[in-house]
């Protein structure tokens, strides 16, 4: 096969190319004609199909994600904002925190292990190329009926692949999400979140400026895997046949991801880093035009240069390659000996491959010809932009009327209370969490079950200096909510992750985001997610915590059946004094319970609603911004000066399950009196809710504080004894509830 | 003179910050040691982290026994240099053949990592004489490959000796005789598949502090020397 050189494609201008094999629109093939002025070779049409996908242009999202900007609340604590790596915020005492949460969805449903396994891979490696060490891992996960034929094959998998490579890693899986729905089936979620550290005065940038400068590749080679994962996957809907799609998924080296870590965190203490991005989606394509897009301008690369592991590959092949485990630097020529040096210690391949041009063209040569001579910031930044016709669903009256009033309340709620702590959403998740490492490197202070993931900064890193601070963590979302109303269900995501670092003690700082929908090219599933960004956008706005960035993955249906319209909030919050943090939970007996925030009759959407009747309809439980702004300040003002001893927040199932989990935390029971209607005080949803333990010595102070920010706090009872007593409506041993509690996971899946 | 504790770094080695800061909250100096180096630095003990050495995608441990460094470590633990080997330490003890026996995959076939319940069974060791012999401790595990096997012969010889340094309370991973850890003839080396280094602190790791004992022992030892 002949080489398709620019010089070639100049003489022969009506060859057909195949840009529709590889997901692009003639509109869009017109403009890349219309660009350089000419058909694009073969490795040219490589480059513009991958960086115009969906996946790495947000085409579709761009025109609504601005709201993220043009609505971001003023905050000092922004350092880097969207559109780099991931966002950097300042945690004080000159240390800051990066972080970001990534979809790996499509991939995972068709190769559960490697799919997930990479989706922690390349959000670790986002972290990596702002210059901070990767400190800990989250992951939010979503998958059909726990008890559907596929959920057994992709779950166990997916839980594989994230243990097997997040251990091996060696970061602390601290927290997240898993959630059961028949809606995921086809389209399961995994959504990867990375948290690293460095310091504020250390951050690195994706960027290739100073003509001569040397383009580096390291870490891994190029293999076949992954070709074309970017527009093939994430931004195609499935059909029958995607088994078919399997080459596309790429396979993880946890083990050359670690000493990338250790290597780039050597480069970086160095100095011998300019610029560095990861490769990621469209690899060599993207880190090239990206890097030259945001420096000088120009570059040269020789690609036969790219060290394979495979020697069959083209250059079209090698440009769209997704193997994992590859970074690319930008490096003074007399950095480059030091920068060698560092690699060989740790073992990592590195081959200078290029170099920075101050000609504003991005030219790649393959065996002495010129294969592509383009501008840069027309692949990286010039993608189109759709602004796609959006419309209300036409069910979505229909849906939101009927309200789960109609439905049977039950008689027996200790029989509902265990209905609902045993079914699979509510369930223990420690079935997942025990294939997590979440102690290495003992920087861990909470992890899951705790409400939020915590961990001291003090200690990360060598000769660091000395601080108290420390940084919490939640994810969290609601896809019934979203289905409902999905400006609301946005909100509610961002309130309950919000809520979930300030129970902690944490003050919440920060916001990245994972935006989970159908195709954008049905104006229905358009609806649902301008909707859900104009929530979350408003929503920022009023709680003061700006989106630092985040992802947005299109194309989770089957057929014309898109998943529910899910959202999924990180919220990164900072402890002045770590010590001070508050548990999850009854820590001890004796202690004073309390309940902060209002009850209403709020079902719509409901843990119970699905349980017990498999129903969904109504609206969801109302976001009350104001209300959690307010219990917030009590949160984190009350755990600095020592008045919480424990503390959980009130979610999916409400009170009763928020109670049992409480017990379970350490075996201690409880004993609480209802004032109003039993059935709605235990298991309705209303948000900005937040249970208390408080030694009885402490509680009038904390009572004084609740009347200072005018949050509601209801004494509910105490803690104490082997059984959790509702006065006149129910009774359970806690031993009981840990039997219905921990028995679901380990039942389904072995 | 303080006592000068080696922790050693494989590629791929995880929980060698928390070793180092382990021996350094009981008092020793933690010596960085290199796989690449055949030095020992001098040190008086020697620890051997966790962790998924050279990705242990080859038998745990097999890789590493080689490494340059081990070939220093290995004549001096046979002449009784303390070493103690955790998960993936333990893991290379038993490659290396200072430790009888082999780790095998987990019976559940899962990565388990959970708060264990263990006895400590034999103090005589350089690394355990600050326990009481049957004394019960709670230590983090974290491994996928942690079932202790060996010969029937190996097994008897071990349980006759008193070589078997702690038990599981409720066997996590199918070992044999709920083997936990293990020590050689001599008792100067000791492999655990549990981590003492992330039981040493309140704030952080699993809830409990009864990792301490292992590197108050270890310092007590060589202070006493």
């Amino acid at each position: 096969m002949s080489t398709d050189s620019v010089k070639r494609a100049v003489e022969t201008p009506a060859e057909p190319m195949p840009f529709a094999e590889l997901g692009m629109k003639q509109e869009e093939y017109d403009r890349v004609k219309e660009i350089l002025g000419r058909r694009p070779t073969g490795s040219e049409l490589a480059i513009y199909s991958v960086m115009w996908s969906e996946h790495c242009s947000y085409k579709s999202s761009k025109v609504h994600l601005r709201q993220f900007a043009t609505k971001a609340p003023k905050s000092d604590a922004l350092l880097v904002g969207m559109g780099e790596n991931a966002g950097v915020v300042d945690i004080g005492d000159g240390w800051a925190a990066t972080f970001k949460i990534e979809s790996h969805n499509h991939p995972s449903y068709v190769e559960p292990h490697q799919g997930a396994a990479t989706g922690v891979g390349g959000i670790v490696r986002d972290i990596m190329s702002m210059g901070a060490r990767p400190i800990a891992v989250m992951d939010a996960l979503r998958f059909g009926g726990a008890d559907q034929n596929d959920t057994r094959r992709v779950l166990p998998g997916v839980v594989e692949g994230i243990s097997s490579y997040g251990n091996c890693l060696g970061l602390p899986n601290i927290g997240g999400e898993l959630v059961f729905d028949p809606c995921y089936i086809g389209n399961p979620l995994v959504n990867a979140l990375c948290v690293g550290l460095l310091r504020k005065d250390q951050i690195k940038l994706a960027t290739a400026p100073g003509p001569g400068n040397k383009v580096v590749l390291f870490g891994a080679s190029t293999g076949p895997d992954g070709i074309g994962g970017a527009s093939v996957l994430a931004s195609a809907t499935f059909e029958d046949e995607s088994h078919a799609k399997r080459p596309a998924v790429q396979v993880g080296d946890p083990f050359m991801e670690k000493l990338l870590i250790e290597c780039c965190l050597e480069l970086y203490a160095a100095d011998v880093v300019v610029g560095i991005q990861d490769l990621g989606a469209a690899g060599v394509s993207c880190a090239t035009t990206e890097l030259a897009a945001k420096g000088t301008g120009g570059m040269h690369v020789d690609l036969n240069l790219v060290p394979l592991r495979d020697h069959s590959l083209r250059p079209e092949e090698i440009l769209m390659s997704e193997s994992q485990e590859r970074m690319m630097a930008v490096v003074r020529p007399s950095d480059i000996s030091a920068f060698m040096a560092i690699c060989q210690k740790w073992d990592v391949p590195a081959t200078v491959i290029g170099e920075v041009t101050d000609t504003g063209r991005l030219v790649m040569t393959w065996d002495g010809e010129t294969i592509v001579d383009i501008p840069p910031g027309t692949a990286a930044d010039d993608g189109p932009v759709y602004e796609r016709p959006f419309h209300e669903p036409a069910g979505q009256s229909a849906l939101n009327a009927d309200t789960p009033d109609r439905l049977d309340r039950p008689a027996d709620l200790r029989a509902t209370l265990l209905e609902l702590l045993g079914s699979p959403n509510l369930a223990s998740k420690e079935w997942v969490t025990s294939q997590y490492d979440r102690y290495v490197r003992s920087n861990t202070v909470l992890a899951q079950p705790a409400d939020a993931g915590m961990l001291r900064i003090s200690e990360i890193m060598a000769g660091a200096e000395p601080t108290t601070r420390g940084i919490a963590l939640a994810t969290d979302g609601n896809g019934r909510y979203a289905r409902l109303d999905p400006y609301a269900g946005a909100q509610l995501a961002l309130a309950e992750a919000y809520r979930n670092v300030a129970v902690t003690g944490a003050r919440p700082l920060a916001v990245t985001n994972c935006l989970n929908f159908g195709s954008p090219e049905d104006p229905e599933v358009m609806w649902q997610f301008a909707e859900a960004v104009r929530g979350l956008a408003d929503a920022c706005r009023t709680l003061g915590v700006p989106v630092t960035g985040g992802n947005v993955s299109f194309y989770n249906q089957t057929g014309s059946t898109p998943i529910h319209p899910t959202p999924v909030v990180g919220v990164l919050g900072v402890i002045d004094d770590v010590a001070k943090r508050v548990a999850t939970g009854f820590v001890a007996e004796g202690l004073r319970i309390a309940l902060l925030g209002e009850t209403k009759d709020e079902f719509g959407g409901s843990e119970w609603a699905h349980v017990a009747h498999g129903h969904l309809g109504g609206l969801p439980p109302e976001a009350d911004l104001a209300a959690e702004q307010a219990m917030a300040t009590v949160l984190v003002e009350a755990a600095a000066l020592g008045l919480l001893e424990g503390s959980h927040d009130l979610s999916d199932g409400g009170l009763a399950i928020a109670l049992a989990e409480s017990c379970l935390a350490r075996g201690i029971g409880a004993t609480v009196a209802l004032s109003g209607d039993a059935f709605t005080d235990l298991f309705s949803e209303s948000s900005a809710r937040v249970l208390v333990a408080i030694r009885p010595e402490a509680f009038d102070r904390f009572a004084a504080l609740c009347v200072d920010h005018e949050v509601p706090c209801y004494g509910l009872g105490t803690t104490g004894g082997t059984s959790l007593v509702v006065e006149g409506v129910l009774e359970v041993p806690v031993a009981e509830l840990r039997e219905t509690h921990s028995g679901t996971l380990p039942a389904l899946f072995g | 003179m303080s006592a000068r504790v080696g922790v050693v770094t494989f590629p791929g080695t995880l929980d060698d910050q928390d070793a180092a800061r382990a021996i350094r909250l009981s008092g020793a100096e933690a010596v960085p040691l290199w796989h690449a180096d055949h030095d020992l630095k001098g040190v008086d003990a020697v620890f051997l982290p966790g962790g998924f050495s050279y990705g242990d995608y080859l038998r745990c441990g097999a890789i590493s026994r080689f490494a340059p460094l081990m070939r220093e470590l290995v004549p001096a633990a046979r002449e009784g240099l303390p070493v103690l080997g955790t998960c993936n330490g333990f893991q290379i003890l038993c490659e290396a053949h200072l430790l009888p026996g082999a780790l095998t995959r987990n019976a559940s076939l899962h990565y388990v990592c959970r708060d264990q319940r263990l006895r400590v069974e034999s103090t005589g060791t350089p690394w355990t004489n600050s326990f009481e012999p049957g004394q019960e401790v709670v230590l983090p595990i974290k491994h996928g490959e942690g079932r202790y096997v060996a010969d029937p012969e190996t097994l008897a010889a071990l349980e006759a000796d008193n070589r078997v340094v702690m038990r599981y309370l409720g066997n996590p991973n199918g070992s044999l005789n709920d083997i936990a850890g293990i020590r050689n003839e001599a008792g100067n080396v000791v492999g655990l598949m549990p981590h003492p280094e992330h039981a040493v602190e309140n704030l952080v790791g699993a809830p409990s502090t009864d990792g301490l004992g292992f590197f108050t022992s270890i310092l007590k030892k060589l202070v006493n020397a």
